[in-house]
């Protein structure tokens, strides 16, 4: 273990480094640059939200923070699975080149996504007080559902980067699995209206779980219950073990197989 | 200080050539259902034994295909050997390839930052040597340029410049020198004798038996993944011309 730990700690800077550049490079040439992590999930919003209170009703109290809120959760989700289950295709050369701890490649690609989360929430914050919604001191306690869904990410994110380089179908199964499990997770309808043997899924699903406790803190200003917490805490805890383990499993047939 | 820097023990790898390439999980189980999954086995080293001391500078020599560049990966630590143990002492710098791990997007002082972290370089130990980097690539008007807009040569020559920039306890060249212009050609080897001089230990791959000849004075000979001969460089490549 500590073996492992003094490793992590000596690549330590090639993994800001790495993330430092996949920061770089997103919005490089783009006129507008980081500006489109604040710009996209407000588009978006507005777009949905304008659809959904107009050709379907929701009847969602304050639709725009509830919208957004599973959004912001579920698109960082959708996006740094997406991005960390090439990251090991994607630096095939240089795995062929340089011994270095391969984990880091998906590790960095979860990061850089967390960094861009992190700057969609002046979105949500920007459509918090233009809706006049009020705050609530539970704001604070939003920190709990970010770790959560970053360990969870992270945790499918290995998982994934691992698998796609003996089964190369992962890549095409995963974008339906995603669509799947984006209209499993309550973004944009309350989970009240789903039929009870719905609601037993949605329940197991780990990121309504997320995006539940999300909604809690920073809309209802609810403190939320510690089984909920317990729910979040075994979904990170699964997905890091079998993560890690399979990655472990795979990691020396990477180069001969990339 | 450890006298022996590299020992190779009873070193054989195996690769499994699959006679068609199942990349998905339906071809895999149709495959493994009608037993149409045959591959050769394929051993592109067998039982390699050798030991180098620390200063020595040891050139790799044999043919196409006999397995040298495959010797050197797993001495970098990158492949595992099928059987055996390859126990290294100190800092290895591999230079395998040049520029393995830039990034086009990035402009050359960039890719300072990010290859000398993947060498294990720390971002202030970088810092320090920019300027020497910058010298010695000879990239003055073009560091700041994406280096996507680069010639090889010009790759060839940042690559090298930041895979040398510490005098590691052992160098892996394999192949690299044969990049770039004559004057850059001449500046890598005087690069390479100084780090000699300082005690690193040299693995060198190449097919020109005058560079071989001119940078080490011990060679191995390989063929078909089978060490034919250890020895002194002019005697191991009268051997190699021979075959």
């Amino acid at each position: 273990m500590k073996k492992y730990i003094n490793n992590f700690m000596k690549y330590r800077e090639l993994l800001l480094e790495l993330i430092r550049r996949d920061i770089k490079t997103k919005y490089r040439r783009s006129v507008l640059g980081m500006l489109w992590s604040v710009l996209n999930p407000l588009g978006m919003m507005v777009v949905l939200s304008v659809v959904f209170s107009n050709v379907f009703r929701a009847n969602i109290e304050n639709f725009p923070v509830y919208l957004m809120c599973g959004q912001l959760i579920f698109n960082f989700f959708n996006e740094a699975t997406n991005v960390a289950m090439g990251s090991i295709l994607g630096n095939a050369s240089l795995i062929k080149k340089v011994y270095l701890p391969k984990y880091i490649f998906p590790t960095a690609k979860i990061c850089s996504t967390f960094v861009n989360l992190m700057t969609s929430f002046i979105a949500l914050l920007v459509v918090v007080v233009f809706t006049r919604t009020p705050i609530h001191p539970t704001i604070f306690l939003v920190i709990f559902p970010i770790i959560y869904v970053f360990l969870f990410a992270l945790g499918f994110g290995i998982f994934l980067s691992a698998i796609v380089v003996v089964f190369r179908d992962m890549q095409h199964f995963y974008s339906i699995l995603v669509t799947a499990w984006m209209y499993l997770t309550p973004i944009f309808y309350p989970i009240d209206i789903l039929p009870n043997y719905l609601k037993i899924i949605v329940g197991l699903n780990p990121l309504a779980n997320i995006i539940e406790m999300f909604r809690e803190v920073v809309l209802y200003g609810a403190v939320p219950s510690m089984v909920l917490h317990v729910k979040c805490l075994v979904s990170c805890g699964i997905a890091l073990v079998v993560g890690l383990y399979v990655f472990y499993k795979q990691q020396d047939k990477f180069i001969l197989r990339v | 200080m450890q006298d022996t820097v590299v020992r190779v023990n009873d070193v054989s790898i195996q690769f499994r050539l699959y006679k068609e390439n199942v990349d998905s999980l339906k071809e895999y189980l149709i495959k493994k259902f009608k037993q149409k999954l045959t591959y050769d086995e394929f051993w592109a080293l067998r039982n390699i034994n050798f030991e180098i001391k620390r200063g020595e500078s040891v050139a790799l020599i044999g043919k196409n295909g006999s397995g040298k560049s495959t010797l050197l990966k797993i001495i970098a630590g990158v492949l595992k050997p099928t059987k055996g143990v390859v126990q290294t002492y100190g800092t290895i710098a591999p230079m395998i390839e040049l520029g393995a791990g830039f990034d086009m997007d990035l402009t050359a002082r960039e890719n300072v930052y990010l290859n000398g972290s993947i060498l294990g370089y720390s971002k202030s130990e970088l810092r320090k040597q920019e300027e020497n980097i910058l010298e010695f690539s000879e990239l003055y008007d073009f560091f700041d340029v994406p280096i996507k807009n680069f010639s090889s040569g010009m790759i060839a020559r940042l690559g090298f410049a930041i895979a040398t920039i510490y005098t590691p306890d052992i160098l892996i060249v394999d192949e690299i020198l044969s990049v770039g212009d004559y004057n850059f050609q001449q500046k890598c080897h005087k690069r390479i004798q100084e780090m000699l001089s300082k005690g690193t230990t040299l693995l060198f791959v190449s097919h020109s038996i005058e560079q071989v000849k001119e940078i080490c004075d011990r060679a191995i000979l390989l063929s078909h993944g089978e060490m034919l001969a250890d020895g002194k460089t002019e005697e191991v490549s009268e051997i190699y011309s021979s075959m």
